[in-house]
């Protein structure tokens, strides 16, 4: 009798846990763990020698924590451009390449303004690196509104026109002359770069995520507008129909995403390269796309799942640095996490 | 004047080889579409087919069995999806795009060691009496083998879509799944089916692209060109006949860019190679009314464009 009660209880706390969407999630991070681990098995390595570097490598030490926040900047501005034009319904996969024009046009203001104080060079390079990602994004949303095309494949495709678009000039005008013929733009003044803290990689680029982050859940949660972009994103016609300027609110989300995609490559080329270069990104706006799909398009659940993929990318590269993995067995890793988020997931009822 | 013969005529010459690969992804996204489903892990199912392909190719010295080995990988990736998104009802989008990702590092992963391997491959076969036709015969009959299968695979894709009962049953599921239940169909092991077939068909794609095309593999080569099939599908409004015509104006893009850069264009060697991805964006554009009208039931709650 008292064994069944206890099978009983344990039966009630499992189930409790499980109809939490936080603890699903954690145990669907540990099952795709979980599951990379018989692949490094299975390919011949030994997956708790690789587990422990990369847990050194990461949460272990200063420099790696540090490196982990250093990741962390680009991933969650990245992850706020695809979650805020999600609140309204749209999908916003060109986060790559609103990253790289925000990278480019942060990068014009550096070396072609004559702007002598730190105090005024950061927000100009800000504010032109967030235009840029704006007016990129707001293109997609152009074409939508006058022609009906849909958002996911131009955004997708003007990915590859963005980084071919920064190649015109780093290959081209803006190379360093005195560069050894390196497609690199000349190197930033100290106006241009953002200052270092705690001695560390981390730089004052920190900032602009921790804003965007409290920003976006205030707005959302707290105003009028947060409310009015929810019922866009639920049905634009019942909206409408509300009074609701449906029109505006998914251009200005839109914008807006593509803005702090911008950011993430102002804060990139200032706080990390201090140079524009070809492939300055490396899919760090993909994987804001992914670490949206898989926070919810939550804002605070984002920190959580940008904190995840941080850490698997700066493990990774200590690991292809140690030799143990190539950094491309990560991309494996991240895709695994995703699909075991998104399918542990509870089931809600098909709308069919 | 002369120049610009040249370089159309080298166009024309051009499309169809950069076309073919392009091609198959698009009829694999159309079946998937046509049943209603959206696969944006095409990319990685065209990279899996590149990949798989040529190592298969490598090791066995066997094209054949480097073409079946992409469309087994190309498949196997989609069939991710299949489950996902069918059983576990996640996004469709994020789903897809994410399997790109996922395929993206696999294929890194596992062709790493192969980037300076040397292969055969496939080579063009020259069609007689109809490679003699002025202008088009070079262009169209100087392919290789799997140029041939896709020029035939789209008759014979409109025809099964819209005469064959199969076809009319993928169809019915795109438009709704419950009327083709009641109607007594499987709606979900046709669309399983209908997605594994689109994945084969992209792992086709790849495989062609690196044994055919480019001869060789490399990390990611496939830039977006599943992503610009799943533009295709919408340019071609879900025919496959229309579907050909796209495939080739994408080929046409890049052989245009080839041209441009042969004759020494005073244009940056990166803005022709932006030409493709404008042109399809381009041509998305013009009649993407119609294709509104003309696109899959089911497919309406993923791609609305209007607002």
């Amino acid at each position: 009798m008292q064994s069944s009660a206890s099978l009983q209880l344990v039966q009630d706390f499992t189930f409790k846990v499980y109809e939490r969407p936080i603890a699903r999630s954690i145990l669907a991070v540990f099952f795709a763990f979980a599951v990379f681990g018989i692949f490094i098995a299975i390919i011949g390595r030994d997956p708790v020698e690789i587990y422990t570097k990369m847990f050194n490598g990461t949460l272990g030490s200063k420099v790696g924590l540090s490196e982990v926040g250093v990741r962390m900047i680009p991933f969650v501005l990245a992850a706020l451009a695809a979650s805020i034009p999600a609140r309204v319904g749209l999908i916003n996969v060109g986060g790559e390449g609103q990253l790289y024009i925000g990278a480019w046009a942060s990068t014009g203001v550096a070396i072609y303004s004559d702007i002598p104080t730190i105090w005024l060079m950061l927000p100009a390079m800000a504010i032109a690196g967030f235009i840029g990602g704006a007016i990129w994004a707001g293109l997609a949303i152009a074409l939508r509104h006058f022609r009906n095309v849909n958002e996911v494949i131009t955004t997708l495709l003007s990915n590859y026109v963005a980084i071919l678009f920064v190649n015109v000039f780093v290959f081209g005008a803006w190379k360093n002359p005195a560069g050894f013929g390196y497609p690199y733009t000349s190197n930033f003044e100290v106006q241009a770069v953002l200052p270092t803290i705690f001695d560390t990689r981390l730089h004052m680029g920190l900032v602009l995520p921790v804003v965007g982050i409290i920003a976006t859940y205030m707005f959302l949660s707290r105003t009028r507008w947060g409310a009015n972009m929810r019922a866009v994103g639920g049905n634009p016609d019942a909206a409408r129909r509300r009074g609701i300027p449906v029109l505006r609110y998914i251009i200005i989300a839109m914008l807006i995403g593509g803005g702090l995609a911008g950011l993430a490559g102002m804060s990139e080329v200032s706080g990390i390269q201090h140079h524009l270069r070809p492939g300055i990104s490396n899919n760090l706006g993909f994987m804001g796309f992914l670490a949206s799909w898989m926070a919810n398009h939550n804002p605070i659940a984002i920190i959580g799942t940008c904190f995840l993929i941080a850490i698997i990318v700066v493990g990774g590269d200590v690991l292809q640095f140690s030799g143990n993995l190539p950094s491309a067995a990560m991309l494996i890793l991240i895709g695994l996490v995703l699909f075991s988020v998104l399918g542990f997931r509870k089931l809600e009822r098909k709308t069919e | 004047m002369n120049d610009i013969w040249l370089v159309l005529g080298g166009t024309l010459t051009g499309a169809v080889g950069p076309g073919i690969s392009v091609l198959y992804a698009t009829y694999g996204e159309l079946i998937t579409e046509r049943a209603g489903r959206i696969n944006l892990g095409i990319e990685g199912s065209m990279l899996m087919g590149a990949c798989f392909g040529f190592i298969a190719t490598v090791e066995t010295g066997s094209v054949t069995l480097g073409v079946l080995s992409g469309m087994v990988g190309g498949s196997l990736l989609s069939l991710v999806l299949a489950y996902l998104v069918i059983y576990r009802n996640t996004n469709q989008l994020a789903t897809g795009f994410a399997l790109t990702l996922f395929g993206a590092g696999i294929t890194a992963y596992a062709g790493r060691t192969y980037v300076d391997s040397t292969i055969n491959g496939l080579n063009p076969i020259t069609v007689p009496i109809l490679s003699e036709i002025p202008k088009l015969g070079i262009a169209l009959f100087e392919q290789d083998v799997l140029a041939y299968i896709a020029y035939i695979l789209g008759p014979v894709l409109f025809l099964g879509l819209h005469y064959t009962r199969t076809g009319l049953s993928l169809k019915a599921v795109g438009e709704s799944i419950s009327v083709a239940y009641a109607a007594g169909r499987n709606p979900y092991m046709i669309q399983i089916v209908a997605i594994a077939m689109g994945g084969a068909l992209a792992g086709l794609g790849g495989a062609q692209l690196s044994l055919g095309f480019t001869h060789t593999w490399s990390e990611g080569m496939t830039v977006g060109r599943g992503f610009v099939a799943v533009g295709l599908v919408i340019f071609a409004m879900w025919s496959p006949l229309r579907a050909m015509v796209g495939a080739f104006l994408f080929g046409g893009a890049i052989g245009l860019q080839l041209q441009l850069q042969t004759i020494g264009a005073p244009v940056s060697p990166f803005i022709l190679d932006m030409l493709p991805y404008l042109i399809i964006i381009f041509v998305m554009s013009l009649w993407s009314r119609a294709a509104a009208r003309a696109m899959p039931e089911g497919l309406k709650g993923v791609l609305r464009a209007t607002t």
